[in-house]
């Protein structure tokens, strides 16, 4: 018996809300200046907000991000 | 690893019994832990914590000329019920205002325990770790966290079959990470283990178990009391996603005071791992993990708000004792346990 080809695991991508995008599945995922970034983790969070540290990658930033909006929040409501 | 040296009567009791120097007496044992006044803080009881800790060890590693199979002993699992309990009803209490305000908060579960874990107030342990610390703290608080990160995430393996669907993929994808993703060097374990090498720390597993505080025996404690009891299986993944959720941003922090102090690579390389991958775990615990238990069974989200409520103040006491003792200009760890009497018999045979 010969073995079917293996089939290629679809990339899937998942927003979450006020966070990064999750992907499952990349090899490489390009940045905005074109550069490629090699996937070397099961799951990959990848930047929405544009502040990480390390991008592509989400580095948790967003949440000081968030902080501070809500602090501007109280403040000026 | 070695049995710990004992640090009341709980644990001078256990010790004695696992050494083999005298017999299980669990009913004189359950009482002695019924009679704990309630106003004890059992996190920071120091015979309490060892006691509890030397009994989840024996689901792990063991200790060395101790029997295997006292894991299981039913004596043994009766005092540490006993003592569970306790620390559980002071847990649920301590936790009560967080967990109620997320109970009555709007918004999906996975919002909740995010908010949830930037309302319950934390000691600044990592931006002191970044901006203050000197070396000799820093090497403290590696002792610490070592007691825990030569075992990171081994708790919750023990939740993967208590799991189903799509919170057991998440829970085996986040571990798979933690795991290495298939890499040997890059076990998480080891990455720690490299760090403390670079310092000249020694990377044997329970080496500073005698060395840590009650505070810090406690987040492990914590940690295995909701991952080793089926029925908490929802806290023990409320307690996971909230440790993934307060980790990348003070792991950048921890980083930057490895090279502000300008020590090894190989220490700040497992703070730069944890920026990136516990800025996915975070997602993975709360949303696919916790969001979908919420789902299946709405009756578990107290306990997922239960158990990150509970890490979070198991995390700021522990971290808060550290800044404490050095705050005071003095050591965060105990002092080198002397040797037992027959031990320093026996070394002085040899030496003559």
């Amino acid at each position: 018996m010969t073995a079917a080809p293996a089939e290629r695991r679809p990339v899937v991508v998942t927003a979450c809300p006020d966070g990064p995008v999750l992907v499952r599945g990349a090899d490489v995922v390009q940045d905005a200046d074109g550069a490629s970034h090699a996937v070397t983790r099961p799951v990959v969070a990848v930047c929405t907000c544009r502040r990480s540290g390390r991008m592509p990658w989400c580095d948790g930033t967003h949440k000081a991000v968030e902080r501070a909006k809500r602090r501007k929040e109280q403040q000026g409501g | 690893m070695y049995l710990p040296h004992a640090r009341g009567p709980l644990s001078t009791a256990l010790v004695a019994v696992l050494g083999g120097r005298d017999l299980l007496d669990e009913t004189a044992l359950v009482r002695e832990v019924e009679l704990i006044p309630d106003d004890v803080d059992l996190l920071t009881d120091e015979d309490v914590q060892l006691t509890l800790w030397v009994l989840y060890e024996l689901h792990y590693r063991g200790f060395e000329g101790v029997d295997d199979d006292w894991e299981w002993d039913p004596g043994l699992l009766q005092v540490r019920r006993a003592l569970e309990d306790r620390l559980l009803a002071q847990l649920r209490f301590a936790t009560a205002p967080w967990v109620q305000e997320a109970l009555g908060a709007k918004g999906d579960v996975a919002s909740r325990l995010f908010a949830l874990t930037e309302s319950v107030p934390g000691a600044p342990l990592s931006s002191y770790m970044q901006r203050e610390a000197t070396e000799e703290e820093f090497r403290e608080y590696l002792v610490h966290k070592s007691v825990y990160h030569l075992k990171e995430s081994d708790p919750q393996s023990f939740v993967l079959p208590r799991l189903q669907g799509r919170a057991k993929v998440a829970l085996a994808e986040l571990q798979y990470d933690e795991y290495g993703a298939g890499r040997p060097d890059q076990l998480h374990q080891a990455l720690f283990a490299g760090g403390l090498d670079a310092l000249g720390l020694s990377s044997e597993y329970g080496t500073y178990v005698d060395r840590v505080p009650a505070p810090t025996l406690a987040v492990t404690n914590v940690m295995n009391l909701f991952a080793l009891r089926r029925s908490l299986a929802a806290a023990s993944m409320g307690h996971l996603g909230a440790f993934e959720a307060t980790s990348s941003e003070p792991c950048r922090k921890v980083a930057g005071g490895c090279r502000r102090l300008g020590l090894p690579d190989a220490v700040s390389v497992y703070f730069d791992e944890h920026v990136e991958a516990d800025a996915v775990h975070e997602q993975l615990a709360f949303r696919d993990i916790c969001g979908t238990m919420a789902a299946a069974r709405p009756e578990l989200v107290e306990d997922l708000f239960f158990g990150a409520a509970a890490y979070l103040v198991s995390e700021s006491v522990a971290g808060q004792t550290m800044l404490d003792a050095w705050a005071e200009g003095r050591t965060s760890l105990r002092e080198e346990p002397q040797p037992a009497v027959e031990e320093r018999e026996l070394e002085t045979a040899v030496a003559s």
